[in-house]
């Protein structure tokens, strides 16, 4: 098994590749990210999708699909996250190894090329972007933001983020805002695009049966900027710990069959601290599984839902509680949600309990690591973060991991925010 | 124990039939952490008609019922399965489709545990009147989680509208009211039934040595005892040749609507080496018409009838089949009218073969990708297998298929009268 990743700096890029024999293809993905801002979350939002839609060599949408195809269905995605308080914009290829086809022509740096043309070298009109592309973009990402609100639990999971984090840049939603779609200039969207090339902060990941020193040599000669990089190591400034003196409780009522209840808590801990493996223990006994506290109790106990878990995000440290109910059953659900937290606070959990979770916790890491872009994302925490964990870092810090110390994080949590999206009164 | 080797993907396969009847395959993938295993039956939501093992008359069992046996299997005397396999570190799951319920686990640690773990449980069937009442408010509430999702009910509102009879038109959970009617006795009646091993499969793929996985699987069924078993009757109305409705319009809380069309199969009675070029041949034709290299992609991005949730894809098991095609649309309406036309004017066009060609290579790229993923290998493998068709053949049948074969089947299968729409507009 080799999971070493070689990490290198070129042309300003942060490079990372990982060497193995154990995939048909090879990987490719790079994250690009600065810090949210309401001002550019919007534009940026555009940027991945208006680049992907020509470049010089093949300047239309149309010419760069139908020569992914000829590269054996190379496949290219684009897309935009949050990793705490940054806008995450991404770009993930993935293309067939030679090796492996009757056609044994090289792949690997002819998609490395591609990608470098896609951010470096655009199809441009008059120096900027062309106008039939950004229309078009503009409104995909209109109905891209749309689409939230028509999956009930993804809009659940903004609004509760929105009402919590309402003075805060985690708060601000990837996508950007509707409403300031319209106004947006292909000058304006050129402008940002620049910074962009200049400031933000460029990962690039090559996964697969590779050579470092090629791949090196390969992003050597194709990305290649017209002037230096200055990758911006500004963050948004990490707030204070705060109480929280009253519980935010929101109800929002639409046409739905289905109660959707989201909680949010802060747990003051992060990627960064110390006790974050406790905390990823903390998530794994409370909700993060189907022998958690939540799916037992919520579920198999009480029958109220489907599904009720917990989802832990550690470079903000907030910790997100969501189950599908049923309207009247709110109170009910409300207070074992709650009963769970005090009873791992009162350490109310066995010695088995705390087995089986490091027992799923390393698996799900292995196996994430099986999956070329779950590797991928796996490291970038890292880049994301001050602090860097391998593997093996990370299987150890598990391990370690007592009773008195989950209990330390429990204390540690607090309940932020109640959002409930609920059915109209009749 | 047989051995297949495919050179070209530099895979060996290791298969054999076990004295009760179970299939059971081995695929070794080296430098793989996890190995991923499922237990499958061939049975889903549409064997809702059959003559019980050991009885004379046939019987109709309410909607929904294998999803709900599905969910009752993790449950024995000593309580959740769940509990088990989160100590032997795996992580465990099912699901219950047209045709088949498929019992996983993956894990990178005890591995054997897992096995017997997983042969163990789907092998125990526990079912009480108590237990029973309880599961009916969980999967109440996946059901209404569900009737939430509009990509779910229009994409179940397409395949709704192709068929008049035939209960791949039943949601496969059932309704709140048809799950109220299942009872034990009923699940066990189910379970005899279709949970032989001779109508099983069990696919291991991932870190393991092919020998002493054998060893441990016939071990483990050696020392468990089945009824004898006869072929299973399962029995399906006929079937008209037209889609059952031509159109339908439901109303949800949704800002952008969706659109999906679909063409229902002509002959859904392919199986083996037939169906496989049939499906493969149909998606690439999917492909060429409406893949995003397409000229007609391209009309249809600018004109704003489609964004990026677009996509197609055509499936067909026996009995039932059908290609469906959309995503989320400003103008529902338009978008119809156009992929009518275009459709109309794909299938009159004859195929440029260098297209072809292109689109060929496309899906050879997306095959290999594919076969990345252990769970990707076990499941489809499975599907194949119960469709007599291998997996391995995939790639030597794409560079098989010719321009006149492809011809014919767009003729055929794009046929105007067997086209159907459902829409999901803001209410």
């Amino acid at each position: 098994m080799n999971n070493e990743v070689k990490q290198t700096q070129v042309n300003g890029i942060n490079l990372h590749v990982v060497e193995t024999n154990k995939y048909k293809t090879n990987t490719i993905v790079l994250h690009i990210k600065s810090p949210l801002v309401k001002e550019t979350v919007t534009n940026r939002a555009l940027l991945p999708y208006i680049l992907q839609n020509g470049t010089e060599r093949f300047p239309s949408r149309q010419e760069i699909r139908s020569y992914l195809d000829e590269l054996y269905g190379a496949t290219l995605s684009v897309d935009v996250g949050k990793k705490g308080e940054n806008q995450i914009l991404s770009f993930r290829m993935d293309v067939s190894n030679e090796n492996f086809l009757r056609d044994k022509s090289p792949l690997l740096e002819e998609a490395i090329k591609l990608l470098a043309d896609i951010i470096l070298r655009p199809s441009l009109e008059a120096g900027v972007f062309k106008p039939q592309v950004v229309e078009n973009e503009k409104r995909n990402l209109k109905q891209q933001i749309q689409s939230i609100f028509d999956d009930k639990l993804r809009y659940a999971n903004m609004r509760v983020t929105e009402e919590m984090c309402k003075d805060e840049p985690y708060g601000l939603n990837v996508w950007g805002y509707e409403a300031e779609i319209d106004e947006i200039t292909r000058e304006a969207l050129y402008e940002q695009y620049t910074t962009m090339l200049k400031n933000d902060s460029f990962d690039l990941f090559v996964v697969g049966d590779v050579n470092n020193d090629e791949i090196n040599q390969m992003v050597q000669n194709h990305f290649t900027f017209d002037n230096d990089r200055k990758p911006n190591s500004v963050q948004n400034d990490r707030q204070p710990k705060t109480d929280i003196v009253k519980e935010n409780v929101v109800f929002e009522e639409q046409d739905v069959k289905q109660g959707k209840l989201h909680i949010g808590f802060r747990t003051n801990t992060t990627f960064n601290d110390d006790d974050y493996f406790a905390m990823q223990m903390f998530n794994g006994i409370f909700g993060g599984f189907s022998h958690s506290k939540l799916f037992i109790n919520v579920r198999e106990k009480a029958s109220l839902a489907y599904y009720a878990s917990s989802r832990y995000e550690s470079h903000k440290g907030i910790l997100m509680v969501m189950s599908g109910i049923e309207f009247s059953k709110y109170d009910q659900a409300v207070s074992i949600i709650k009963e769970q937290l005090e009873s791992m606070q009162n350490g109310d959990f066995t010695d088995q309990e705390i087995a089986q979770t490091k027992a799923v916790l390393k698996n799900q890491l292995l196996e994430t690591i099986d999956v070329a872009k779950g590797h991928v994302e796996l490291l970038y925490h890292n880049s994301i973060a001050s602090k860097s964990r391998s593997i093996n870092d990370w299987l150890t810090g598990i391990e370690n991991v007592n009773k008195e110390e989950i209990v330390k994080v429990a204390e540690k949590i607090q309940l932020d925010t109640i959002y409930f999206l609920k059915g109209k009164e009749e | 124990m047989g051995k297949i080797i495919f050179e070209q993907l530099n895979e060996t396969l290791y298969h054999e039939t076990l004295e009760n009847g179970l299939e059971v395959y081995i695929l070794p993938k080296q430098g793989f952490n996890k190995t991923y295993a499922t237990f499958t039956t061939k049975y889903g939501s549409v064997d809702n008609h059959f003559v019980p093992i050991g009885e004379k008359e046939a019987l109709k069992v309410p909607d929904g019922i294998a999803h709900f046996l599905e969910h009752k299997m993790f449950e024995d005397e000593e309580g959740d399965v769940f509990q088990l396999f989160s100590k032997q570190g795996a992580s465990a799951n099912a699901f219950t489709s047209f045709t088949r319920t498929a019992y996983l686990f993956s894990s990178t640690s005890e591995v054997e545990k897992n096995l017997h773990t997983l042969l163990d449980f789907v092998q125990h069937p526990y079912f009480t009147e108590e237990s029973v009442e309880k599961e009916k408010g969980i999967i109440g509430q996946e059901i209404t989680m569900y009737d939430d999702n509009p990509d779910w009910r229009v994409y179940f509102g397409v395949i709704e509208n192709m068929y008049e009879n035939h209960p791949v038109k039943i949601d496969i959970a059932g309704t709140v009211a048809s799950i109220d009617k299942i009872t034990k006795d009923l699940l066990y009646t189910c379970y005899e039934t279709f949970y032989h091993p001779k109508n099983m499969v069990l696919f291991v793929v991932g870190a393991l040595e092919p020998d002493p996985i054998i060893k441990l699987i016939k071990e483990n069924q050696g020392k468990k005892t089945f009824k004898e078993m006869g072929d299973i009757k399962r029995i399906f109305d006929s079937e008209p040749f037209e889609v059952a409705k031509k159109k339908e319009v439901l109303r949800m809380s949704v800002h952008t609507p969706k659109c999906l069309v679909g063409f229902k199969e002509k002959n859904p009675n392919r199986q083996g080496s037939e169906l496989l070029k049939h499906e493969l041949a149909i998606n690439t034709l999917l492909d060429i018409m409406l893949g995003q290299s397409s000229n007609n992609y391209e009309q249809l991005y600018n004109e704003g009838l489609i964004d990026n949730s677009f996509s197609f894809d055509y499936s067909a098991e026996l009995g039932f089949g059908f290609s469906i095609i959309g995503g989320d649309t400003k103008k529902p309406d338009q978008l119809v009218a156009s992929l009518e036309k275009l459709i109309e004017s794909f299938v009159n066009t004859p195929l440029d073969k260098k297209v072809v060609d292109r689109a060929i290579k496309k899906k050879i790229g997306a095959f290999m990708r594919s076969l990345n993923s252990p769970e990707f290998i076990a499941n489809q493998f499975t599907r194949y297998q119960f469709n007599e068709m291998n997996l391995f053949d995939v790639i030597e049948t794409l560079e098989e298929l010719t321009i006149d074969e492809l011809e014919q089947k767009m003729k055929e299968h794009f046929d105007p009268k067997l086209f159907t729409v459902c829409q999901v507009l803001p209410k």
